[in-house]
C-alpha cells in the first residue's frame, strides 16, 4: 500500500529526473531526435495514477518547460494541462490497451501536444516551422514501452 | 505484450473537483500567464523567481560537460601545456603591438575629433561568462549563461565574444541569463557596411551561422567579403563592433530587393566562455536610445543640437526623423528598414561646418549624425570616425 504523500513524492522526482532530461544539453542532430521525456512522464502518470497526477502535474510541468524553453511563460503548461486532461478522460479505455496500441496512441497525443505548442508560437510571434519540430513525436512513441516500464518500477510494483 | 497499469483498486484519492473543471481552472489559468506575458510583460519577477529555482537543476545537468572538461584539462600533457603557452605568449606580443598601434590611433581620433583628449574606450566594464546551456537547434538560438542580475546583468545588454558580437540578453534570472543569439531568427541587428557606411538591418537566418540582409535594394553597393558592423542605431548595440562578413549576394532581375546572405564572425559553437558588456554612457559611439538622445538633446549635446536647428529646412529634418524613426525602444524587433532617404542627398561634407557652430567642439559627432542613413555612399571626404576594430 502507497500513501499519496509517498507517491506524490515519486511523482515528483520522475518528473524532475524527465524534466533534467529534456533540458540536458545534446549535439544538434540528437537534439530533434530527443523524446519529450516530460510529456511522457505526464501522460504516464495521467494514465496510471489520475488522481495524483493529473491535469495539475501537467500544468507544474510545463510552467517548469516554459522557464527553461518557452518564449512565453504559460505556452506548455497550457499544451501539457490539454494533453493530461484527455489523458485523465481516457485513462481506463487506455490502460487496458496492450503496449503497441498504447504507443499508437501515445503518438497521437504527442503530435496533439506539439500542434498546440505550435498554434501558440504562431500565435504570440514566434513562429519556428522546421519540420523537425514533429521528429520527437515518432521517437517519443517508439520509446513508450520501455519508458512506461520504467515509470511502473518506480510506482512499487512489477511492469 | 502485457497490458501497462491494470492493477485494480487505487488506494489514491485527490481532492478538488472533477477533471473537467480543473482542466478548465488550469487552461484559463495558463491563458491568463501567456497573456500577461506576451502583452503586459507583469510577469517579470514571477519569471525572476522561477528562473531561480530552476538554476540548480540547470547547474546539475551541466555538472557532465563541466566535471569532463575539467578531467581532461587535469591530464593534459606537459608538451600541450608547453604549446598552448608558446601560442598564447606569441598571441599577447601581437596584442601588445596592436594596443600600441590603437593608443595613437585613439589619440589621432581625439584629435580629429576637436577634442582636447582623447576619448575613453567606450566599453566600460567587462564581465567574462561561462556558456551553461545551448539551444541551437535551428528552431531557437539561445545560450543560457552563468551570470545574472546578482552581477549587475541587465535586459537588452550586448554580449560578445573575443571575435565578434553573438547577442543580446533576453530574460535574465539571479544568477543566470539567457541570452538569443544574432543568427536566431526573431533577432535583427542594425547594422553598416563597413566598405561604404551603407546602413541596413540584419536578421538571424536561423541556421546558426549566418544572417540575411533583406532590406537592401538591387542596386545596394554591397558585394562578397563586405565587412558588417554594428551602426551604433536601435540602442542596444554599441558601433563599430564586428558581427559578419557577406558571403553570397543574388540579384535577380525582377526582384527589386537583392538576396544577401552574411556568414557571422562569432564561433559560438566552439565557445565556453563569452563576454558581457557595460558601455559608457554618452561616449559618442555608445548605443543611441530614444531616451538617452531625449537626454542629450535638453543638456545641449553638440551631437543633437544641429537637428534642432538645422541650417537648410529642406534637409535637415529628414534625417532627424530618420534616426529617431530608426531607434525603437524595442530595437531586436525592429523589422523595419531604414528609412532611406529620398531624393536630394544632403551631402554631408559642405552641410558639416555651418551647423557646428552652436556646439562647436564636435563636428564629426555632427557630420555623423546629419549623414543620412539611406543608400547614398558617405562622400570620401567623411572623416575617419569612431575607432574601429581592427577586421580579422
Amino acid at each position: 500500500m502507497v500513501t499519496v504523500g509517498q507517491m506524490r513524492f515519486r511523482i515528483t522526482l520522475t518528473a524532475l529526473v524527465a524534466l533534467i532530461l529534456t533540458v540536458l544539453p545534446l549535439p544538434v542532430w540528437l537534439d530533434a531526435l530527443r523524446p519529450a521525456f516530460l510529456v511522457l512522464t505526464v501522460l504516464y502518470w495521467s494514465i496510471n495514477t489520475p488522481r495524483a497526477g493529473g491535469i495539475g502535474l501537467g500544468f507544474a510541468c510545463g510552467l517548469m518547460l516554459d522557464v527553461f524553453q518557452g518564449p512565453v511563460l504559460g505556452e506548455h503548461a497550457l499544451a501539457l494541462s490539454i494533453v493530461a486532461y484527455i489523458a485523465v478522460r481516457e485513462h481506463q479505455r487506455i490502460r487496458s490497451k496492450p503496449a503497441f496500441q498504447q504507443s499508437l496512441l501515445v503518438f497521437a497525443a504527442l503530435v496533439f501536444y506539439e500542434f498546440v505548442v505550435f498554434a501558440i508560437d504562431g500565435w504570440t510571434g514566434h513562429p519556428v516551422t522546421s519540420p523537425l519540430r514533429w521528429l520527437h513525436c515518432l521517437t517519443g512513441a517508439i520509446i513508450w514501452p520501455p519508458a512506461a516500464a520504467i515509470l511502473s518500477y518506480s510506482e512499487g510494483r512489477p511492469a | 505484450m502485457t497490458a501497462f497499469g491494470t492493477a485494480a483498486g487505487r488506494p489514491l484519492q485527490g481532492r478538488g473537483g472533477s477533471p473537467g473543471f480543473r482542466f478548465t481552472v488550469y487552461a484559463a489559468l495558463a491563458v491568463v500567464i501567456m497573456y500577461l506575458d506576451q502583452r503586459a510583460h507583469y510577469l517579470e519577477p514571477a519569471r525572476y523567481a522561477l528562473q531561480s529555482a530552476a538554476y540548480p537543476i540547470q547547474l546539475a545537468v551541466n555538472s557532465p560537460p563541466t566535471a569532463w572538461r575539467w578531467l581532461r584539462e587535469s591530464f593534459q600533457s606537459r608538451e600541450s601545456l608547453r604549446a598552448e603557452n608558446e601560442r598564447l605568449r606569441a598571441h599577447q606580443r601581437d596584442l601588445e603591438l596592436l594596443a600600441m598601434r590603437y593608443a595613437a590611433l585613439a589619440h589621432e581620433n581625439g584629435e580629429l575629433r576637436g577634442l582636447r583628449e582623447a576619448l575613453p574606450p567606450v566599453a566600460e566594464r567587462w564581465l567574462p561568462a561561462e556558456i551553461i546551456n545551448i539551444q541551437l537547434s535551428g528552431l531557437r538560438q539561445r545560450l543560457l549563461i552563468d551570470r545574472g542580475a546578482s552581477n549587475g546583468v541587465f535586459k537588452g545588454q550586448a554580449v560578445l565574444d573575443d571575435r565578434a558580437l553573438i547577442g543580446q540578453t533576453t530574460h535574465v534570472g539571479p544568477w543566470s541569463a539567457e541570452v538569443i543569439l544574432i543568427t536566431d531568427p526573431e533577432h535583427a541587428v542594425p547594422v553598416r557596411i563597413e566598405r561604404t557606411g551603407l546602413r541596413t538591418i540584419a536578421v538571424g537566418a536561423g541556421d546558426g551561422s549566418s544572417l540575411a540582409l533583406p532590406y537592401l535594394p538591387a542596386n545596394a553597393d554591397v558585394r562578397g567579403g563586405d565587412l558588417l558592423l554594428t551602426s551604433g542605431l536601435g540602442g542596444v548595440f554599441p558601433e563599430g563592433y564586428p558581427v559578419a562578413r557577406v558571403s553570397e549576394v543574388h540579384r535577380d532581375a525582377v526582384q527589386p530587393l537583392a538576396q544577401v546572405r552574411a556568414a557571422v564572425l562569432s564561433h559560438i559553437d566552439s565557445d565556453t566562455e563569452v563576454m558581457l558588456v557595460w558601455f559608457r554612457e554618452g561616449h559618442p559611439a555608445a548605443p543611441a536610445s530614444t531616451a538617452a538622445s531625449g537626454a542629450d538633446a535638453r543638456s545641449g549635446s553638440p551631437a543633437m543640437q544641429p537637428l534642432a536647428a538645422p541650417p537648410r529646412p529642406a534637409a535637415a529634418p529628414r534625417p532627424d526623423t530618420a534616426v529617431a524613426a530608426a531607434s525603437p525602444p524595442a530595437p531586436a524587433r525592429a523589422a523595419a528598414p531604414p528609412p532611406r532617404a529620398a531624393a536630394p542627398k544632403p551631402r554631408a561634407g559642405p552641410q558639416a561646418p555651418v551647423p557646428a557652430a552652436p556646439g562647436g567642439e564636435n563636428p564629426a559627432a555632427v557630420i555623423e549624425a546629419a549623414a543620412p542613413p539611406g543608400d547614398s555612399p558617405p562622400p570620401a571626404d567623411t572623416p575617419a570616425d569612431q575607432p574601429q576594430v581592427p577586421p580579422r
